[in-house]
């Protein structure tokens, strides 16, 4: 960014002697702009696409079907319909905070996307810190969804931040821990080098290295979805309970993004994991061509990312929300110790294996599959028993 | 030092999103910890008892089924057995029959409601759809059989509005067939569902003295444990004919008398609804399904109390009359309107998301609390 940015100076773009901290800011400005409306927004658009639809089949609803080819333009039409609805402010809440809330929400949101790595050579900053500042940007969420709920002067909406700010420090802390295994194994925080330390093959993959990463990716797993304030853990936005939690006083562009980064935040929570045990972009060597394999890489990460949006979706369709008590001593009775059994024993197998097991990937890979094919049986089990000349038209 | 704190008072309805209708609840909290939900109830009073005195018999007819319109064939039933028993009318046997078959479909759709709804409140949305599919199903049958799909009026004084239609009983019987494993598909999706189970057991315990001397009556008095079935204790219509069980709670998932247990209870009776179902259907009698009631009905001046099983429990419908054409008195006791006078009592301690599980475990539909 900066060499660009010098070179155009150099090139005498902005007259002979411009100002340079200037330019800079306006690059990057002008960069952000980039990232927000060209990467992240249609990233998050069509997380709610896909939502809407799976989501929509498993509750044998068509979901949308009418903007562009099955609907997929859909979160385009409802983003416009936001942007011109009326910006309502409470008469009661505290306008400075109440308008602010959302963009510390999305500033969060955005933020990740730095260090997002689409392919080897598709990131826009390959920090050396770069999974701990994912992280630490993702964290912020709560300072916007706190300052929501208390701004709004509802009491609702309180307790709905209040929920979202003990919801989220709370998983923090086994989501934190269950990252450590993966940079143990890698040896480094850069997103890039963690990837790099895995490969194509699932064998290679750090989730299947060894019990306890197997372990730390579940683990993972489930506290971002209590991080992304996702079912069964979206007690902040419980509809049947807080009407819609932090955001019920907010309606047109505010409201809208909020959502957005809660589906963006989706796909974050999918790449956090894609890169640290799924092997993130990595793709068998086929072709010299730089071009060929950053889209096939390209592809890969999606598709990775993808999937693990398709299970949140899933489990969304499947299971109810659980109570702030149960959600407290689920992330603090279990999840907690299990990821600290998990940093400790990552370290001691490294100790003892610094080069890698050479079984224990097969064999966790093998108990992996085994858990899959009995749980595709008994989906296949009620799947035959269902009438599906009835129920199932997927392209409805 | 000691912080001052306070509790906090919310006023959730009357347009929260969980409070099936219009129902206010003004609730002390202290953080997620509920000291008492105070319900408020009266938002959706319409004078329908009152409206009785000024219409007549049969023109009262339409308006039962706005007093509880998730089961008004049950509503319907108990007005036209008050009449007929003010009147000394006897009902034809296909016309009880169909009173039957009619009620008993409309259990099933009411209680899919319920159970849906209680997927939802839980935070499940899925199981809430599958339930209004199946239930979906019901309407369809009972348009073809009465022309509406929620305030039914297919009931008259003296039977049935109309015959079943030609062809109904083998579509009923279709239906019946589809349904009976489709509820078991409904438990495997969410009855048994480790969180659903954790979210309902032990919570809003009702023990079995509590429930009869709150006078809870149907689902939420058998999920106590107490077996008591206007159908079987007191016979109406010709429920003795058929055979079939009254669920009661058995305290399998925690306590007896849980938000789990009435849950279930509403599971298994959809079963045994099936089940009359299809011993009606497959025994209905020919004949007439209206007896001769003349235009201008006039029963003699005296007064009477009949009790229904609907869905939400013993229904008990009291009407006197004065020997002209309007009633003098119409009253109407419902079972939703005891369980809210125990929603106090029972929501002192819990959270306020176990609020929402005790309203939909109760099953309280709005209109049948106010009439």
């Amino acid at each position: 960014m900066q060499q660009l940015a010098d070179s155009l100076i150099a090139q005498g773009m902005f007259g002979a002697n411009p100002p340079r901290d200037l330019i800079y800011a306006l690059f990057i400005f002008v960069f952000s702009l980039i990232v927000f409306l060209g990467i992240a927004f249609p990233f998050a658009g069509i997380v709610s696409w896909v939502e809407r639809r799976v989501w929509a089949r498993m509750q044998s609803r068509c979901g949308p079907n009418r903007v562009g080819p099955n609907g997929f333009l859909q979160w385009l039409a409802d983003g416009l319909k936001h942007i011109c609805k009326e910006d309502l402010i409470p008469a009661d809440s505290d306008p400075a905070l109440f308008k602010f809330a959302p963009y510390l929400v999305i500033l969060a949101f955005t933020l990740p996307w730095a260090v997002m790595p689409f392919s080897s050579q598709l990131i826009l900053a390959d920090l050396n810190v770069g999974i701990l500042y994912m992280t630490s940007v993702t964290a912020l969420t709560v300072v916007g969804v706190l300052m929501a709920g208390w701004a709004s002067n509802d009491k609702w909406s309180l307790i709905g931040g209040i929920r979202s700010a003990a919801q989220i420090v709370s998983y923090e802390i086994p989501a934190g821990l269950s990252i450590f295994p993966a940079v143990l194994m890698a040896g480094t925080l850069s997103m890039q080098g963690i990837i790099k330390a895995q490969g194509w093959a699932p064998w290679t993959w750090f989730a299947f290295s060894n019990p306890f990463t197997f372990i730390a990716a579940n683990v993972l797993y489930i506290s971002a979805l209590a991080e992304g304030n996702r079912t069964p853990f979206d007690l902040p936005e419980a509809e049947s309970e807080l009407v819609a939690g932090f955001a019920t006083e907010y309606s047109g562009m505010r409201y809208l993004f909020f959502f957005a980064a809660e589906w963006g935040n989706l796909f974050i929570i999918g790449a956090i994991i894609t890169t640290l045990f799924l092997g993130g972009w990595q793709f068998p060597l086929i072709s010299n061509n730089a071009v060929v394999m950053n889209v096939l890489q390209l592809i890969t990460f999606n598709i990775k990312v993808l999937f693990l949006v398709f299970i949140s979706v899933w489990v969304r369709g499947t299971l109810p929300r659980v109570r702030i008590d149960q959600l407290m001593s689920l992330c603090w009775k279990y999840l907690v110790p299990i990821s600290f059994v998990d940093l400790v024993g990552t370290a001691a197998w490294i100790a003892i294996w610094p080069s890698g097991n050479s079984v224990a990937p097969w064999i966790m890979l093998a108990l992996f599959l085994a858990i899959v094919v009995t749980f595709l049986r008994r989906v296949l089990h009620y799947f035959r028993r269902s009438k599906m000349e009835l129920y199932l038209s997927p392209t409805i | 030092m000691s912080i001052r704190t306070e509790e906090m008072t919310l006023n959730m309805g009357p347009q929260h999103p969980s409070t099936h209708g219009v129902l206010r609840f003004v609730i002390k909290a202290d953080g997620e910890v509920m000291r008492e939900a105070i319900p408020d109830v009266g938002y959706l009073h319409r004078s329908i008892e009152k409206i009785a005195e000024k219409v007549g018999y049969h023109g009262f007819m339409p308006y039962t089924d706005r007093v509880d319109y998730v089961s008004a064939m049950f509503t319907n039933q108990g007005w036209a057995m008050a009449c007929e028993r003010l009147g000394g009318i006897v009902v034809p046997r296909r016309g009880e029959y169909c009173r039957v078959i009619a009620a008993e479909f409309n259990r099933i759709a009411s209680h899919l409601l319920s159970v849906g709804t209680m997927g939802m409140d839980i935070g499940a949305m899925t199981p809430f759809t599958h339930a209004i599919r199946e239930r979906e199903m019901i309407n369809d049958l009972i348009e073809e059989l009465c022309g509406a799909r929620l305030t039914f009026n297919y009931m008259r004084i003296g039977g049935v509005g109309w015959d079943l239609p030609p062809g109904w009983r083998e579509k009923a019987l279709a239906y019946l067939d589809h349904f009976d494993p489709i509820w078991e598909e409904y438990n495997a999706l969410i009855s048994y569902n480790k969180i659903y189970v954790e979210r309902l057991a032990n919570v809003g315990v009702i023990s079995t003295q509590d429930a009869i001397d709150y006078n809870l009556v149907g689902p939420n008095l058998r999920g106590s444990g107490f077996k008591w079935d206007i159908r079987k204790d007191i016979p109406y219509s010709v429920y003795p004919e058929f055979d079939f069980d009254v669920p009661v709670g058995t305290g399998e998932f925690g306590t007896l008398g849980d938000a789990m247990d009435r849950y279930m209870v509403r599971i298994r009776e959809m079963r045994e609804s099936s089940k009359i179902l299809r011993q009606a259907l497959n025994r209905i009698p020919d004949g007439p399904v209206l007896a001769k009631v003349p235009r201008n009905f006039k029963p003699k001046a005296g007064e009477c109390q009949v009790r229904v099983e609907s869905s939400r429990g013993d229904m008990g419908w009291y009407a006197v009359s004065d020997g002209s054409a309007y009633p003098w008195r119409v009253h109407v006791r419902t079972g939703s309107f005891a369980a809210m006078g125990m929603i106090n009592k029972l929501s002192r301690g819990l959270m306020i998301a176990d609020l929402v599980t005790l309203i939909a475990s109760l099953d309280v539909i709005a209109p049948e609390i106010d009439r």
